[in-house]
């Protein structure tokens, strides 16, 4: 865990270094305020003194954002070879994606932290569900840890960033969009299709229903997603 | 610590890089791995440090094996891959603090191993520039000083002097015997004097097989068999001393080099020397000998020989 902190710690001065972070944080509040606030169905337009507005523009800026973030963490490292020196100090693969995931998430929660001056004002506009608010930035939170694990495994399996950063949107894309389009087959299947669904639990939470089942999904897929990204870096590892 | 290294095999899809090498270094012993390109021998650099499986066979350091134990092995060795791959968005001194950490040394060994490596490796004038604002020979620098931090008990070099100048060079070869007094140390290069001038012992080898094991001197007489003098017999005329050199029993063969310097090429008889019926043959014939140079056979010639 030691090591996972001190990557994760890496990783993050290479964001803020790199100006990804600030572009990131800038970008994200820029998209959110301008459509919380301003533009089509905000706030004023809606009249009721939720983040509602907030959290579906966050589900859709995070989507994006994030390939974005994870595109470079292992592709890099694999095209400058310095995976090499890394992975023969002494920490084990696990950690190293750990570390990485750990970075990005931390990230995301500053960009997340960033918007707590919109509760505040709308808490001042009208009455607030405080509990409807917690669940939809745990929602953003979670959905995030998902897309990261993916952005990750993405990122581990080529040594090309675009690569990485297509195939993370193109995976994400289909719990995001397609298989919740696919819920229209009906039967087992659409069910099936229902539960793996992205929108299907992001929706539950954010309108401050806590169900476990919703936990275990984004939960187990985060650690799904954690799992193969650490297979394929250990893919050198299997012996011949 | 040892390294052991038993039948190592290692395929790449068909291709096989290495096959079958056993070979023992021990502690305070600097062995040099020599080959052409794509011998096998970063492969084989990759296996001791782990980054790659192992094939066939096995690798023990110490009286551990690298293929149950690495985790714990990890930490006793000091790696310097190809090529140097660094992050050259970190200043100088967070990467070396960051490496130090990531061995798992405590904040206070940190400090002082950091100031050691700076000092060590020359790297105080640049210490506050980021890595890729060095040089090609201060980022090497960098590299060993990574390689270096944890002091470990065995270090894998892998082409360790390339890029930097001759006083670098130096200096390095110099850090590097001094190290591998006790420890253990891999390197690999393909300056063959920088082979002579640091490593203990030499492996060669090719398409994955070790062709030569031994020191400098034992390989050379190897390749060498017969003795070869060059010298200068003056006082004489060069086809009379010529003849007079024929008729020792000792000598293969007599060639002039150049009839206006009297200057000749000896060649013994396998097993002989013929070093001193020269002289004897000088003073009954009154010529003197002013000169007499052996001919050492390059490693250049022996690593041909062995990998062509």
């Amino acid at each position: 865990m030691k090591n996972s902190l001190l990557i994760a710690k890496r990783e993050l001065e290479a964001f803020f270094d790199s100006l990804i972070a600030y572009i990131v944080l800038v970008l994200f509040l820029g998209f959110s305020g301008f459509f919380t606030w301003l533009y089509g169905s905000d706030i004023f337009f809606i009249g009721q003194a939720d983040l509602r507005g907030f959290f579906s523009i966050g589900y859709w800026t995070l989507f994006f954002f994030i390939p974005a973030l994870t595109m470079r963490m292992i592709a890099e490292e694999r095209k400058t070879g310095t995976i090499e020196l890394l992975l023969t100090k002494s920490v084990t693969d696990r950690e190293v994606i750990l570390g990485k995931f750990l970075a990005t998430i931390f990230l995301i929660s500053m960009a997340l932290v960033c918007t707590f001056p919109y509760i505040i004002t709308i808490s001042i506009l009208g009455k607030l569900d405080w509990g409807a608010t917690f669940c939809g930035y745990l929602g953003l939170l979670l959905m995030s840890a998902v897309y990261t694990s993916i952005g990750i495994f993405a990122s581990s399996t080529t040594n090309n960033q675009i690569v990485a950063f297509l195939v993370a949107l193109i995976v994400g894309l289909f719990f995001h969009l397609i298989f919740s389009v696919l819920i229209g087959i009906g039967g087992i299947i659409g069910l099936i299709f229902q539960q793996l669904s992205m929108q299907t639990h992001f929706e539950n939470i954010s309108r401050g229903v806590m169900d476990s089942s919703d936990l275990v999904y984004f939960l187990s897929m985060t650690a799904f997603g954690l799992f193969l990204a650490e297979l394929s870096l250990s893919k050198r590892k299997i012996a011949d | 610590m040892n390294i052991k290294i038993e039948n190592l095999t290692k395929r790449y899809d068909k291709q096989i890089a290495v096959d079958k090498i056993s070979f023992e270094v021990k502690t305070g012993e600097i062995l040099g791995f020599l080959g052409p390109n794509g011998a096998g021998k970063t492969t084989t650099m990759k296996m001791i440090t782990n980054y790659i499986s192992i094939g066939e066979g096995d690798i023990k350091i110490g009286d551990k094996s690298i293929r149950t134990e690495a985790d714990i092995l990890k930490k006793f060795i000091g790696y310097l891959p190809e090529h140097n791959p660094l992050y050259l968005d970190m200043p100088i001194i967070d990467y070396l603090q960051f490496c130090a950490k990531l061995q798992g040394l405590q904040s206070t060994e940190v400090e002082v191993r950091l100031r050691e490596m700076i000092r060590v490796c020359g790297l105080n004038k640049e210490k506050h520039k980021k890595i890729g604002e060095l040089s090609k020979g201060y980022r090497q620098r960098v590299g060993l000083a990574q390689a270096m931090i944890h002091d470990p008990e065995i270090l894998i070099l892998d082409e360790p002097t390339t890029g930097l100048d001759p006083n670098q060079i130096i200096e390095i070869r110099k850090l590097i015997r001094e190290i591998g007094r006790t420890k253990t140390v891999i390197l690999s290069t393909h300056i063959l004097p920088e082979v002579e001038a640091i490593c203990d012992r030499i492996l060669i080898i090719k398409e994955g097989k070790i062709v030569a094991d031994g020191t400098a001197e034992t390989l050379r007489k190897q390749a060498q068999g017969q003795e070869i003098l060059k010298v200068r017999i003056e006082d004489g005329k060069p086809q009379n001393i010529q003849f007079e050199l024929e008729k020792l029993t000792s000598v293969a063969s007599a060639k002039i080099l150049d009839e206006t310097e009297n200057r000749f090429e000896i060649q013994s008889k396998n097993g002989e020397s013929s070093k001193r019926p020269i002289f004897q043959m000088c003073l009954e014939n009154q010529f003197v000998l002013t000169e007499s140079v052996p001919f050492e056979t390059k490693l250049e010639d022996i690593f041909r020989e062995l990998t062509t």
